[in-house]
């Protein structure tokens, strides 16, 4: 497969990539050797990291196999916020070289720090996720993800800038003007979240552009979110782009941990720099290969920050099998939901991904969506909202009642609720620019 | 001859049809007439107007989910049993009335209603046969 090492564009060899395709034997040695060496730095220089290896009775020396990382403890975003800021850093503050923070949805952010090293380490993924996806020198790339605090912007921008794209810093926000950059710039790749890349495609809809007429847009890559199979076909049918799913989280990295190759079937985990792990989110005990649990990341080259065995919240499968491209590296399924994003009611868990294909049962284009969770007399209510579309929008009040049921139907056979749908006109659930916000939960609100 | 209709969805919360009509009227757009059909969380409103391609555009463009149909504006017989006249004929047909509203203006002392049946092509041909003045958009609108 040494075409894939080839940029298709300008003939450019990125050495970069080679590590992808790394003979499995070697990768594991790396693995092991990077795992023994970041098991020890944080255990001289993490205190939480050293209490919990002395409270399970471990130490650095007893890992001889991959497998023994099973034996080191876990962590979690807990634990960074315990710690807030500096507390699991494990270098002095002179070493590191630029901080970013993730917005916590409660309470305080979570601060996470890079050394020089870091940073290199950043770029090299950032470009080896980019070159995958086909990205590279004289493509001119527009860049949604937020600049700032968040890891999205900056890590793609590191990337770009390496890879020698042309990127374009926009940010998220003022569509209309993403829209007149996009067609006025010559714009050929994007990265975006997924549901602000859809809310574009409707803007774009509006201001009377085709984007496969007007635009010369071929690929994107989006992450940020977790997203679904039909969001992907509606980007890829809607916009005439191929659209690449990206993975990563600040506390690891940022973007930069896994991501799709052109075989778009599972995201290449950068397994040189990460050791993953799926468990099962209650017991915590490995699920072997397939099978879908929490995805467990071991750092194995961050030096700020190492984490080990951190807990993402984030719901996958392992696909050990070979992928079509020739990369060793193996791939996870895609991340459509979190198990923290799931909500509990009348005793059943729920997730908002449920919903999505409940309503994708119904509508083949996934129409905009809010989920409100209230509390009636003690009782919880379950309303989804679902805003009509030109397709969805019938003459007759009893097809438009029909569309109703069968959107409740549908959600009570895949989640086991009855459901209360409401009809509601278009633009009036709020879209934020960057992560959709698909659930409202007032239960807390009083009542 | 049928015209066009533009069903226009609404939720049922106070000034969600003060701003359509405020849409309609900024975009200069004339209402023939209207009629509102609800149900508890949401209601239809459908609007005959003299340019319905524009009207559908305008409240497109607004945000507004709205889609044409089609739709015959009769003349009635301002009398007792003029609107029975004119269902009699259907009737034999198997031909039913899905809805119908009235015009706020009258045609030769007569009044003006607007039909949707469930078979439209065979409506017409009945009521024509039957001598029913079926009105051209000329004669609502003018040219």
């Amino acid at each position: 497969m040494i075409r894939n090492l080839w940029n298709d564009l300008d003939g450019t060899f990125f050495p970069e990539s080679a590590l992808d395709y790394m003979p499995v034997d070697r990768l594991r040695e790396v693995q092991l050797q990077r795992l023994k060496a970041v098991t020890a730095l944080a255990y001289d220089r993490v205190p939480l990291f050293r209490e919990r290896m002395d409270g399970k009775g471990v130490k650095p020396p007893d890992l001889r196999r991959l497998e023994d990382v099973r034996r080191l403890p876990f962590s979690s975003k807990n634990d960074l916020r315990d710690t807030y800021p500096y507390g699991m850093v494990a270098v002095p503050m002179r070493e590191v070289v630029r901080l970013h923070a993730s917005s916590g949805t409660t309470g305080k952010p979570i601060v996470v720090g890079y050394t020089t090293d870091d940073m290199a380490v950043w770029t090299q993924v950032m470009m080896r996720t980019l070159y995958a996806a086909g990205y590279g020198r004289g493509d001119v790339v527009q860049n949604m993800f937020g600049y700032g605090l968040f890891t999205g912007g900056l890590g793609l921008h590191g990337g770009l800038e390496a890879l020698g794209a042309t990127v374009i810093p926009m940010s998220g926000g003022n569509s209309e003007r993403q829209i007149m950059v996009m067609k006025d710039f010559g714009v050929t790749a994007v990265c975006s979240t997924p549901s602000y890349f859809i809310h574009l495609i409707e803007v774009a809809g509006k201001l009377g552009i085709d984007f496969k007429r007007d635009l010369k847009v071929k690929r994107g890559v989006f992450g940020a979110e977790p997203w679904t199979d039909q969001m992907r076909q509606y980007i890829e049918i809607a916009s005439g782009i191929k659209a690449y799913d990206i993975y990563g989280l600040s506390e690891i990295v940022g973007p930069g941990v896994a991501a799709e190759c052109m075989c778009q079937n599972g995201l290449h985990v950068f397994e040189d720099h990460f050791l993953i792990e799926i468990v099962d989110p209650e017991s915590l005990a490995p699920v072997p290969d397939g099978g879908e649990g929490e995805l467990v990341i071991t750092t194995l080259s961050k030096q700020a920050l190492p984490l080990i065995r951190y807990r993402t919240r984030d719901i996958t499968a392992l696909e050990a099998r070979p992928c079509a491209c020739g990369r060793t590296l193996r791939r996870i399924r895609r991340i459509s939901r979190r198990s923290d994003d799931m909500f509990i009611i009348r005793g059943i868990n729920v997730y908002p991904s449920q919903i999505e294909t409940a309503l994708l049962k119904t509508e083949a284009n996934l129409p905009h969506y809010q989920i409100v969770l209230t509390r009636r007399s003690g009782l919880d209510q379950m309303e989804v909202r679902v805003e009509v579309t030109g397709e969805m929008m019938r003459d007759r009040l009893s097809e438009m009642e029909g569309l109703q049921r069968r959107f409740a139907h549908s959600i009570e056979q895949i989640t086991g609720l009855h459901t209360d749908v409401t009809l509601a006109q278009p633009g009036t659930i709020p879209r934020s620019e960057g992560k959709a916000q698909r659930l409202l939960d007032k239960r807390k609100e009083g009542n | 001859m049928k015209i066009h209709q533009i069903s226009v969805f609404l939720e049922n919360r106070p000034g969600r049809l003060a701003g359509l009509c405020q849409t309609l009227a900024e975009a200069g757009v004339n209402l023939s007439t209207l009629t509102l059909a609800e149900t508890g969380g949401f209601g239809l409103l459908r609007l005959i107007t003299p340019d319905p391609e524009k009207t559908k555009e305008v409240v497109e463009r607004a945000g507004y989910a709205a889609t044409a149909t089609e739709v015959v504006a009769l003349q009635v017989p301002d009398r007792p049993g003029g609107l029975a006249s004119i269902l009699r004929e259907l009737e034999p047909h198997g031909i039913s009335v899905e809805y119908m509203y009235a015009f706020a203006m009258r045609k030769g002392g007569d009044a003006v209603m607007v039909f949707r049946f469930d078979n439209m092509d065979r409506a017409l041909t009945v009521l024509q046969a039957a001598g029913v003045n079926v009105f051209k958009p000329v004669e609502l609108f003018g040219a």
